[in-house]
């Protein structure tokens, strides 16, 4: 397995869409979409993220794990019982696809955090705060055994391959989804290691990413800073990690995560009306450490929508659609003509300003507005 | 006599192969229909033929091309015209980002908007006089060390929208600029462009370009010449003299 | 006493060439030179800052090092043999300025920056936009919002009053006494035409740079000088210093010859008296003092301003910058032990205190690890020579480089390390109405506007090679420095790892 304190550059495809109603479909067409875009990615990465797919294990947590040995799994498996509540554990299907190796043993595991387990000494955590513990622990101590996703009723999928190859290792027409992401990577090395496939997941929040963030070093420093330990060699980890900092633990309203990630420049913030600028000031003020510097584009999901984002300065491309109450997301429009052939709207997403697909209340209007 | 070859899940280098094969054959035009994102369309071709692309053309289309005209009867990609030499692109839809890279020569006229970072560094020598013409709007660092050519922008399909985003023309040393409308934001203009009224030493350059949209565009040329615009100009040749120590 | 110390150097005057224009003669401030029919030099007298030979028109002044050799000794240095001679002669200690001269390592050296290829691009830095904004003060870890009644996100904290600076470049405290009036004016001037900051030292804010005060930093030091209510409502911060770098844990003196009429107005003494600066400020022997302290002064600033604290970085810099900020600083100001000074014993000035960048490395490192970097700023300096200087303390941790010797350097010093003579010939540092008068604000002002100017447009290159267009990507980001021929516990203190890993 990859050495996991290297950082491995690369470049990359990326595709999502979200049916914002909750209607599922089968892993077929986020495939299709990404496989239009096959020439972005060398055959050294490809991952899926799926929302809405575990529903018989709904309120548990999804830990899909992948292991170098069986050792290492019965360490991890250790683990898991003795921090929770282990509801189910199976191997994840897969079919063999001939350029397909060397894959890890793939399980997946659907946990409860016991309540006693939240208390420790005097201090209260939340089950997430636990969750993230664990999966922390396990990244950064358990040679040989990574966490590829850890939400409630979602999944990350994900390997060395062309992202096509992937989908039809794991059997992706056999799951069933409402909001599906995909990645095909360009890195720069091979390192073969299926870890450093995205997206990458962290509780339900999952980052698919095309580009390079020139400030990792101080991203992972400030998260590090948080508890946050960023040993996946990779820089889009801190991507979600920084979500999960920003939205889960700071509360801070989406407006101003993405202002954080993405932030205005001065000379536009010092334009901006007063008291949109004093948000702005103090984002940037207190989160600076947390700006995402470099070209990116990323989707970032959760359970109840995705997010669209690109860097400040747009150094890489994204194309949004909708199509009634589904909204598409790309690097190329071709991927998203390949499962939608004729949409209602489609754009250009902006540089800094992020395109948000929110989950629909049940009963809302399908017209709603796409942020 | 047309060729037409059908592009539905057809992998791009195979697409070429075909589009310089027939031409070779003798075809000067070609039609190709269910294009979807294959890239490098009118690559690679020195002949004067006429490719018709029918759907989302992909990456680098006609990018140092040398000759052709291309047609597209739906969006561009990232990458169009990329270094172009000469030919002509029309496209009725909308552009991605990055169109007229360095661009030499030849003309791209497009209907619909263009993304971030239009007509980077185009540059014109002697006889060599790029143009682009934008239906629509354009995205952030339009014409961004423009060193020569004509780039012209109308807005004309959402006048509340600002015909170009921020930094437009930073870095320009060469060739103009030219946006539909009485004014533009000075906070979208890069500290090298001065702007001022187009007056009638312009209309030698600009009416061509307006007459050649408007006829390829089915619209009335004659409104479009009455448009009020404003004419962006590099103030200096040498922008950055005053930068170094010696 | 005949003194057995030879001239350091050697004036020469190419008489052939020389008009007897006597220029060289007025101006110098070290009396080195008379005319007697022709310019004739004391060289025991001259320090070397050539002021002669610069404007002399003709171009006839050759300063050189005095090639006298004495016995080489790798032991007994000419320098200690001199110093020995100097002290047999006077009994006294031996006083120095400007900062610690000796050939200690400077890691500044040892370092490399990072730049981009392929798989993340260069920015341009001349076309597209490049930020080197900075703003100096507290700031908490989070934020926190509310909804407003348009339901839209409203802050529901407000944030610590903060200095905004359009580059992360500070000058150094220099106070009225140590450098003339005309100094402070050139740096005021030149800190507002910059956007950033001058630094009063602790001799008070004299009227004439009233009208720079958003501009400028007051100093409230251990003597007190100048700290009246009006002063400390002037300013954009106040600084509390308790040390610098060039002579950590030692008070200072301005010996009553020097408090002429303008400097006691500003310094609030009588004219002729010794200003006494003591070691330790007498309410502070403790960190809670301190903490009592800066209480007070934000207090009697009614929370508008910053409070930070300057210390000389010492031994145990990481834990007193830590008790620093938890006694409520808003910027910690980290003086290496390269920093400058007017005035120091020179024992002190070469044997005592750390070097900056381990300084900084260390202090950032446990802020962080404590939870607490938010909180202060970090201000450091102490030998800032360059903008890869600025860029490499940046890259360790510094939210803003502090420059004093460059700063003067750029209005015309030339480190001849005689400020506490008064006889400065550059009209810096002294307060001799004929030497002052020679160095005019507007002219000094536009040469430091110049350093700065292209000290950012390099620090804006060093970005755009980075693939950042915001210098708050670049701090404290280690990961772009790579060292050579560092050892790995010095790797491990810098946070850096060695050059091809």
């Amino acid at each position: 397995m990859w050495k996991k304190d290297e950082r491995i550059p690369s470049g990359c495809a990326i595709s999502g869409f979200i049916n914002r109603c909750g209607r599922k479909e089968s892993g077929e067409a986020i495939l299709r979409s990404i496989a239009a875009m096959h020439e972005r990615s060398n055959g050294l990465g490809g991952g899926f993220a799926v929302y809405g797919c575990y529903p018989e294990y709904a309120a548990c947590y999804a830990f899909h794990l992948m292991f170098e040995s069986e050792a290492a799994r019965d360490r991890v498996e250790e683990f898991l019982r003795r921090s929770f509540v282990v509801q189910g554990a199976e191997p994840i299907p897969t079919r063999s696809v001939a350029s397909i190796t060397d894959q890890p043993l793939l399980w997946r595991y659907f946990l409860e955090v016991r309540p006693e387990s939240l208390t420790v000494g005097n201090t209260f955590l939340t089950e997430e705060d636990f969750v993230v513990a664990a999966v922390m622990e396990i990244n950064a101590h358990f040679d040989g055994a990574y966490v590829a996703s850890s939400g409630k009723n979602m999944g990350v999928f994900k390997g060395v391959g062309y992202p096509e190859e992937i989908g039809r290792f794991y059997r992706l027409e056999e799951y069933q989804g409402y909001l599906w992401t995909a990645h095909g990577r360009f890195p720069t090395n091979t390192p073969g290691w299926w870890g450093g496939a995205h997206p990458f997941a962290l509780l339900d929040w999952s980052v698919v990413h095309n580009g390079e963030i020139s400030s990792y070093g101080i991203n992972k420093r400030y998260l590090e800073g948080h508890g946050y330990l960023c040993r996946l060699g990779t820089d889009t980890e801190v991507i979600a990690y920084l979500f999960d900092l920003f939205q889960r633990r700071h509360g801070l309203p989406l407006s101003a995560t993405c202002l954080a990630l993405a932030a205005p420049f001065w000379s536009e913030i010092d334009r901006l009306p007063p008291e949109e600028a004093t948000i702005a000031r103090a984002v940037r003020m207190v989160y600076g450490s947390g700006l995402l510097n470099g070209p990116f584009s990323i989707i970032v999901a959760n359970r109840s929508g995705m997010i669209g984002l690109n860097d400040r300065i747009k150094l890489r491309p994204m194309v949004v659609a909708e199509r009634g109450e589904t909204v598409y997301m790309a690097s190329e429009e071709a991927a998203i003509r390949e499962i939608c052939p004729s949409v209602d709207r489609l754009w250009y997403a902006r540089g800094g300003e992020p395109v948000v697909a929110a989950m629909m209340p049940l009963g809302a209007e399908a017209e709603a507005e796409v942020a | 006599m047309t060729t037409e070859i059908c592009a539905q899940q057809m992998d791009y280098r195979e697409l070429n192969a075909k589009v310089r094969a027939a031409v070779a054959g003798g075809e000067r035009e070609l039609v190709l229909s269910q294009v979807n994102g294959q890239r490098y369309l009118g690559v690679g071709l020195t002949q004067p033929v006429k490719l018709s692309i029918h759907g989302v053309a992909g990456n680098d289309l006609a990018a140092f091309m040398d000759g052709p005209t291309l047609e597209i009867w739906g969006n561009a990609q990232d990458g169009v015209g990329n270094t172009m030499n000469s030919g002509r692109v029309v496209i009725h839809g909308s552009a991605g980002d990055v169109l007229g890279y360095g661009m030499r020569g030849g003309r791209i006229l497009v209907r619909g908007d263009v993304g971030y970072r239009v007509g980077i560094h185009m540059k014109s020598f002697k006889r060599q006089v790029p143009t682009i013409v934008v239906g629509g709007s354009a995205g952030d660092f339009l014409g961004e060390y423009m060193a020569g050519g004509v780039l012209v922008v109308l807005n004309l399909w959402k006048e509340e929208k600002e015909p170009v985003g921020r930094w437009t023309g930073t870095g320009m040393h060469g060739g103009a600029i030219y946006l539909r409308g009485g004014s533009v934001s000075p906070d979208r203009l890069g500290r090298e462009v001065l702007a001022a009224p187009a007056g009638e030493e312009d209309q030698p350059v600009l009416f061509p370009l307006l007459d050649d949209f408007a006829t390829t565009f089915g619209l009335e040329a004659e409104e479009l010449r009455r448009q009020p615009f404003q004419r962006l100009t590099p103030t200096s040749h040498r922008p950055y003299g005053n930068l170094y120590a010696y | 006493m005949t003194s057995l110390v030879l001239p350091e150097f050697l004036h020469r005057v190419d008489h052939q060439r020389c008009r007897r224009c006597k220029r060289c003669v007025m101006s110098c401030g070290f009396g080195a030179l008379q005319f007697l029919e022709r310019v004739v030099a004391d060289h025991a007298k001259c320090v070397g800052c050539h002021r002669c030979a610069t404007f002399c028109p003709e171009g006839a002044i050759t300063i050189e090092r005095n090639p006298t050799a004495l016995r080489y000794n790798a032991h007994w240095s000419e320098e200690h043999r001199k110093a020995i001679w100097r002290q047999a002669e006077s009994g006294g200690m031996l006083l120095s300025a400007m900062g610690n001269d000796k050939p200690y390592p400077s890691y500044f050296d040892h370092l490399l920056l990072d730049a981009c290829q392929v798989t993340n691009p260069s920015i341009d830095p001349l076309r597209e936009p490049m930020e080197l904004r900075t703003y100096l003060g507290s700031k908490p870890e989070r934020l926190e919002f509310g909804a407003g009644p348009d339901g839209k996100p409203r802050l529901t904290v407000e944030l610590a009053p903060q200095v905004q600076l359009e580059t992360p470049l500070v000058f150094s405290a220099m106070s009225f006494g140590s450098i003339s009036l005309n100094a402070q004016k050139a740096l005021a001037m030149a800190a507002e035409k910059c956007g950033i900051t001058m630094n009063t030292g602790e001799g008070g804010l004299h009227k004439d740079l009233y009208p720079y005060s958003r501009h400028v930093v007051i100093q409230v030091a251990s003597g007190r000088f100048g700290v009246s209510p009006e002063y400390l409502q002037q300013g954009a911060a106040v600084e509390i210093k308790i040390g610098q770098g060039a002579k950590p844990g030692i008070g200072g003196h301005l010996p009553g010859e020097k408090v002429p009429h303008e400097i006691s107005e500003t310094r609030m003494v009588p004219v002729g008296t010794d200003c006494l600066s003591p070691a330790p400020h007498h309410d502070i022997y403790s960190i809670e003092d301190l903490a009592q302290l800066i209480g007070a002064l934000k207090e009697a600033t009614r929370y508008e301003k910053p409070v930070g604290v300057k210390i000389a970085a010492v031994h145990n810099v990481a834990a007193i910058a830590s008790g620093i900020v938890r006694a409520g600083a808003d910027f910690i100001f980290l003086d290496g032990f390269r920093g400058g000074t007017g005035a120091a014993p020179t024992v002190i000035r070469d044997h005592v205190g750390l070097p900056i960048e381990l300084a900084v490395a260390a202090v950032d490192d446990r802020l962080r690890r404590e939870g607490i970097r938010n909180r202060a700023s970090l201000v450091v300096a102490g030998g800032i020579r360059s903008s890869a200087d600025v860029a490499k303390a940046v890259a360790l941790g510094a939210d803003v480089c502090a420059i004093g010797t460059a700063a003067l350097v750029a209005m015309g010093c030339h480190l001849c390390q005689k400020c506490y003579t008064g006889n400065c010939s550059w009209g810096i540092a002294t307060q001799r109405s004929e030497l002052v008068r020679r160095l005019e604000p507007d002219v000094a002002a536009e040469r430091l506007v110049n350093l700065v100017r292209a000290w950012s447009l390099e620090l804006k290159e060093i970005l755009g090679a980075l693939g950042l267009n915001a210098i708050e990507s670049l701090r404290g980001s280690r990961e772009r420095l790579r060292a050579v021929g560092l050892d790995q516990t010095t790797l491990d203190i810098l946070g850096v790892k060695p050059a091809g890993r």
